[in-house]
């Protein structure tokens, strides 16, 4: 659904300065009905790449395709097909919510208006302000509107950038939910976010980027690619011993022990677990709880962007 | 019309008209406007009967102008004419402070971002901004000028005064050179609004363009110029030109990228 080829943006401030490269030589392949994480530090550079992606700029250098229509060829198809959450809501703050709507859906060639606008307004949980001003909403309420408004026309793939950013646990649950539902549509989404809790509940894969592309994966496959998988035994007591024992067994790369709890890795816990509680019950061990130690992302995503920074 | 240039023309004046204050001044104006030459005419028109005008006050040019016509009344029309270029410019004021707003406008409330991700075409938003801001202005000036029409017989104007107004060189002036006056002076304000950060700057730049016709007006008041049929014809074929090259070159210079990504 979205690809790219060594994308690149340069942004040129002045003749004498040398340009800015806000995205370098970014090649992605994003697949119909997937919701792809884009990841990274702030001015990485995802607001330009989702700028160039719905055809708002053009690339430097480099060829994205959108819905296989190329951006720079067929922007005018390419905006039509695509819904964009904008970096900053960008309301027309006198009129009310409803009529904002209403101008975007015409403008878009919607079909069934005011239908369109109420369904929105409704799932987003609008409807009872929808005569108001959005000159009067919160920062939230004003940032469901700009989600509402980026759905009116029902594009099969919608850009979110930073979605939840400065929502209220509860709105941002909403809008979680939401993003859910537009993924069992099948919909493809494209969502920016610093809240890689999020990233890692929503997406089907993650790309973490810092102007360039440093990784592309799946949440799990990222954990495991990074510190490989480790569970946690949790004993009555620590025996004397019993790590180098364990540290002996075939299926062990390497076991650790902190306090009454032994980290033990393996390459897979599924099936290595039984013979490892086994191997612990022989030596005298009681075994109390048993439990795979996850990363967060965060920690994943900080470790990603400390090798980046030290190359 | 397309739909978008309808929706982008509705937006415009939801949005103007929001504010009470401007839909005051769109019709205030001109009624000062209309006003001023109908109070002007009723105090003049007592001595127009006496045949009293001093001819050696006007531009030697003009008097030779209004062959056929008493001294009194060539007076007022030399004057009228100088009204006539007020309704002139009548549907320009309030038009280029809404062109001047409109791209700018936008840009510092971050909205044309949004704007811009629509298949709304570049042609589309600019014919779209800019009839928004001519339609009102010019709808005014017609009102007014239908307005100062009726009322001329009550402030006592004689036959031939009304048949002048009515006449080729007025209508000329106010039905196209006006309209035509206000399509170059919004397309000059959108060039203008596209291309700064500021909206104070766009409205203070824009304006600039009434200089021009401030020329004029100096010019006939001088009587370098004279307000007749021919004249107003060059004029308009001048107006219909700039027309046609500001509506191109709005287009050819508002370059989204640019102006959705430039800072200074
Ligand atoms: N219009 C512009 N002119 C010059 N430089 C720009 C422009 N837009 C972006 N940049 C630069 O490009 C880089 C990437 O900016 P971008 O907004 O894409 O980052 P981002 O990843 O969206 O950051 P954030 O998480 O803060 O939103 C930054 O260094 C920024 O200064
Ligand atoms: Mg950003």
């Amino acid at each position: 659904m979205i690809q790219t080829e060594d994308l690149t943006k340069r942004f040129t401030k002045s003749k004498k300065e040398a340009p800015i490269t806000a995205v370098d030589g970014l090649t992605l392949n994003v697949a119909e009905g997937e919701v792809f994480g884009f990841l990274g530090p702030n001015g990485a550079g995802k607001t330009t790449t989702v700028r160039m992606l719905t055809s708002l700029i053009a690339p430097s250098a480099g060829r994205a395709f959108v819905d296989k229509l190329q951006v720079g060829k067929d922007d005018q198809k390419i905006r039509e097909r695509v819904g964009i959450l904008t970096e900053t809501p960008g309301m027309y703050e006198r009129l009310s919510a409803e009529r904002n709507l209403n101008i975007f859906a015409r403008l878009y060639g919607v079909k069934d208006v005011p239908g369109q606008v109420e369904k929105y307004l409704r799932m987003l949980s609008l409807w009872d302000r929808r005569f108001d001003e959005v000159g009067s909403f919160s920062k939230g309420m004003r940032q469901k509107l700009a989600i509402a408004r980026a759905l009116l026309h029902e594009p099969r793939i919608v850009f979110l950038d930073e979605p939840t950013s400065g929502l209220d646990p509860e709105a941002a649950k909403l809008v979680r939910d939401f993003i859910d539902e537009l993924k069992t549509e099948g919909r493809t989404i494209f969502i920016c976010t610093h809240n890689l809790d999020e990233a890692d509940r929503l997406c089907d894969r993650i790309g973490i980027f810092k102007t360039r592309l440093i990784t592309v994966d799946s949440p799990e496959n990222l954990r495991e690619k990074l510190f490989g998988r480790k569970v946690v035994f949790h004993l009555q007591a620590m025996l004397p011993g019993l790590a180098e024992r364990v540290r002996g067994l075939p299926a062990v790369k390497d076991a650790q022990v902190v306090d009454n709890r032994l980290l033990v890795s393996l390459e897979d816990p599924e099936a290595q677990n039984p013979g490892i509680v086994r191997a612990l019950v022989e030596a005298g061990a009681g075994v109390q709880f048993v439990g795979e130690l996850r990363h967060s992302l965060e920690d994943i995503y900080l470790e990603m962007i400390r090798q980046e920074e030290t190359h | 019309m397309s739909e978008r240039i309808r929706t982008i023309i509705g937006k415009e004046w939801a949005e103007v008209f929001k504010n009470k204050m401007v839909l005051f001044t769109v019709l205030f104006m001109p009624l000062l406007f209309t006003a001023l030459p109908l109070i002007m005419l009723g105090t003049m028109s007592g001595a127009v009967g006496a045949d009293a005008g001093d001819m050696t006050d006007m531009p030697a040019q003009f008097a030779r102008a209004c062959v056929g016509l008493s001294s009194g009344e060539c007076m007022q029309i030399y004057l009228l004419n100088e009204f006539m270029l007020l309704f002139m410019m009548m549907p320009l004021i309030i038009p280029i402070t809404i062109a001047a707003y409109s791209v700018v406008g936008e840009k510092a409330t971050r909205s044309l971002e949004p704007l811009l991700a629509t298949p709304i075409t570049t042609e589309e938003l600019l014919a779209g901004k800019g009839l928004a801001a001519v339609i009102p202005g010019v709808l005014a000036t017609l009102l007014c000028f239908g307005l100062f029409v009726a009322l001329l017989p009550l402030v006592g104007v004689g036959e031939r005064i009304f048949a002048y107004i009515t006449g080729p060189t007025w209508l000329l002036a106010v039905l196209v050179a006006g309209p035509l006056m206000a399509v170059a002076a919004v397309n000059f304000a959108l060039i203008v609004s596209s291309r700064v950060n500021d909206p104070r700057v766009a409205e203070q730049l824009s304006t600039i363009i009434i200089v021009p016709l401030l020329a004029v007006l100096f010019g006939s008041l001088a009587g370098i110029i004279v307000l007749n049929v021919t004249n107003m014809l060059i004029g308009i074929l001048i107006m219909v030109v700039a027309d046609v090259a500001l509506v191109y070159l709005g287009a050819r210079l508002f370059q989204r990228e640019v102006i959705l990504t430039r800072w200074k």
